[in-house]
């Protein structure tokens, strides 16, 4: 007799049950024929999967998403870069929930496409102003005291295509640069006691092991605070698409920054004003100055729905549900306005609240048909209030592409559909 | 021992221990303390240490090159994306032009308009360019492709030759147009609760709707181009 695999029988069983149900149920099986209809297995039915056993244990040795949430996957826009190689993709914030994004969602920024990177023949190398220059290997760094800690990382240039006005319809699109994980590693603090500082030290280089070798200067200050060289993303090891086997993490400094694919840290006395401080990462004032060195992503929040994807179905009682964060701590309230900011209503905080770290929040709200302006307003814990467009377009101008943290506004209509919007 | 004298010895005894056994406290560890790994030597440094400074030029190797060979070796490695004179291909970078835009409503910043620092141009193309064959180059090609880029920018003259010494010494046009002390927060919104404006002045400036630029958000990727 032939063996048969899980899924075999499986399938097997399943397609005897539709036969017996063909006969059994007649008419109703022609509707199966057409496509499933959505309450066919609804009570006083019982649906299919009760019918039989599924496949068994590792079927799946590594687990994946629901056949039916494949629309739930990161997206480009083709239109805005020369190459899939140098672009972004965007994380759909629509469909997530809680402040941990899947390792698989998280959004990816390359500027030499994705390293794949054997962590046997990963070394990363610390040198310059230091008493032990050292390199060292994977398992070397594991060997360290080792932290695990929840941030968000965001791209500076998240919502960079809203600031002259509306353009992307998606909240994918208009704020998915942005993602939150549970990071594990030792701290980059740990490593440069170990390699000893020079007096003079002041600044270091990070730089990474892809084909662009991307730098960045970071002041000494902040790598002895917080900043991680990390290997595990949310319980497993980094993704490729992350860094793997190793990246710097710098929290709730723009993403940009916490450089992938970590190889080498050179610590110096000043900065190297590499490309990517120079002519990137630099933001572009109104009158024709530009701004460098501005890390810090300052309190941004979202609601995440309705959006432009979730629209609401009907008039009726809604759970508006939204992130915020700020890359100076903590959230301290979140505000929703119904009405396009004449008032606003305190949402209520979920835990946990951590620094650095996206915070959920949520506000029941009952709508009642009519057109409404929604928006929300993050105030952090140094008491900055997240600003609208109009104030940072006042101050900033037009043209600076990154750390565009202004309120958003959703626009629902009559019908319950929700567009970008912004107001003067 | 009376109970409350018990619960402060089970209180100290962990710090007793930590301190006697495991004294590892990172932050304030001695170089060398863990000891892990091993010393990367001259060499092993010389072959990763391609840093160089912006600013002042400091990692610049030896080598020069000119803005003829330069032109030479543009055309052969940059020009299928850049252009023959920079001017880009496609949505790939200008590297030149745009001068007198940067406080216009539609600025173009490229390495002639924008860019603060010559050596910068020599850390990047050597760290990262052609994109499609990086770290191909030799030193002196890059010094000659970053003449030849200086030069059709007008901001050296045709015989100029790029070297460790001359490209330091290169004034970018824009280099006095940074600030580098991040000035934030520059915005003082106020968190008002109510009545914070007047209604009648809530007005939609803009919409995203209609604008045919949103990839579609489910099904498969989107391919749209042409934007």
């Amino acid at each position: 007799m032939a063996r048969f695999s899980g899924q075999q029988i499986w399938r097997n069983s399943r397609r005897s049950f539709l036969r017996f149900g063909a006969a059994a149920a007649g008419g109703a099986v022609l509707v199966r024929t057409g496509g499933a209809a959505a309450d066919e297995s609804s009570p006083p039915a019982d649906p299919d999967w009760t019918q039989a056993a599924g496949p068994g244990v590792v079927d799946r040795p590594y687990g994946k998403p629901s056949e039916f949430e494949k629309d739930v996957i990161r997206r480009d826009v083709p239109w805005l870069t020369a190459t899939q190689q140098s672009s972004v993709s965007f994380t759909p914030l629509q469909s997530l929930d809680g402040i941990i994004t899947p390792n698989g969602l998280f959004f990816e920024r390359y500027h030499a496409g994705r390293a794949d990177v054997d962590p046997r023949q990963h070394r990363l190398m610390i040198h310059g102003l230091v008493e032990r220059p050292l390199i060292l290997t994977m398992d070397d760094i594991m060997r360290f005291p080792s932290v695990s800690r929840i941030h968000f990382i965001e791209c500076p240039a998240n919502g960079g295509m809203e600031w002259r006005e509306a353009q992307l319809n998606s909240l994918q699109f208009t704020h998915g640069m942005l993602s939150c994980a549970e990071w594990t590693g030792v701290k980059l603090s740990t490593l440069l006691d170990e390699v000893g500082l020079k007096k003079e030290a002041k600044w270091v280089m990070v730089e990474g092991a892809d084909a662009a070798r991307m730098n960045r200067s970071l002041p000494l200050e902040k790598c002895l605070d917080d900043c991680l060289v990390v290997y595990g993303q949310n319980g497993e090891a980094l993704r490729p698409e992350q860094g793997y086997p190793l990246r710097l993490l710098v929290p709730g400094w723009e993403g940009n920054v916490s450089v992938k694919w970590l190889r080498r840290i050179k610590i110096g006395d000043e900065p190297w004003f590499s490309r990517e401080e120079t002519s990137k990462y630099t933001e572009l004032m109104a009158d024709g100055k530009a701004r460098g060195f501005t890390w810090v992503n300052e309190a941004k929040s979202v609601i995440t729905f309705p959006c432009p994807e979730k629209p609401v179905a009907a008039p009726g009682l809604y759970e508006i549900r939204g992130l915020a964060w700020t890359g100076r701590g903590k959230v301290k309230a979140v505000d929703v306005s119904f009405d396009g900011g004449v008032n606003w209503h305190s949402a209520k905080l979920q835990e946990p609240i951590l620094s650095k770290a996206l915070t959920r929040f949520t506000i029941p709200w009952r709508w009642d048909g009519q057109p409404a302006l929604l928006e929300s307003r993050v105030v952090d814990e140094t008491g900055f209030v997240q600003p609208t467009i109009a104030q940072l377009r006042q101050v900033r101008g037009s043209n600076p592409i990154y750390h565009n943290n202004s309120i958003q506004t959703w626009q629902v209509k009559p019908d319950g559909k929700v567009y970008d919007v912004q107001l003067g | 021992m009376s109970s409350s004298a018990n619960r402060r010895l089970r209180a100290v005894l962990p710090l007793v221990c930590a301190a006697t056994f495991f004294a590892v406290d990172a932050d304030a560890a001695d170089p060398g303390y863990f000891g892990y790994g091993k010393p990367a030597t001259p060499a092993e440094i010389a072959g990763w240490n391609i840093d160089v400074h912006g600013q002042d030029g400091i990692g610049l190797p030896a080598g020069k090159g000119t803005v003829d060979h330069g032109a030479d070796v543009f055309a052969q490695a940059c020009a299928a994306c850049h252009g023959t004179f920079g001017e880009g291909e496609g949505r790939y970078p200008k590297l030149m032009g745009g001068e007198h835009t940067l406080a216009g409503d539609r600025p173009e910043p490229s390495v002639g308009s924008y860019w603060p620092y010559a050596p910068t141009l020599f850390d990047y193309i050597n760290r990262a360019m052609p994109f499609s064959a990086p770290h191909t180059l030799s030193a002196a090609d890059v010094y000659a492709v970053v003449a030849y880029i200086l030069n059709f920018n007008n901001i050296v003259p045709s015989n100029f030759v790029a070297d460790q010494n001359s490209l330091p010494k290169v004034k970018m046009p824009n280099r006095d147009n940074f600030s580098w002390q991040d000035p934030r927060p520059d915005t003082a919104a106020k968190e008002c609760m109510k009545d914070c404006i007047d209604p009648q002045a809530v007005k939609i400036i803009s919409s995203a709707e209609g604008k045919d630029l949103t990839p579609r958000t489910t099904g498969p990727l989107d391919t749209m181009t042409g934007k």
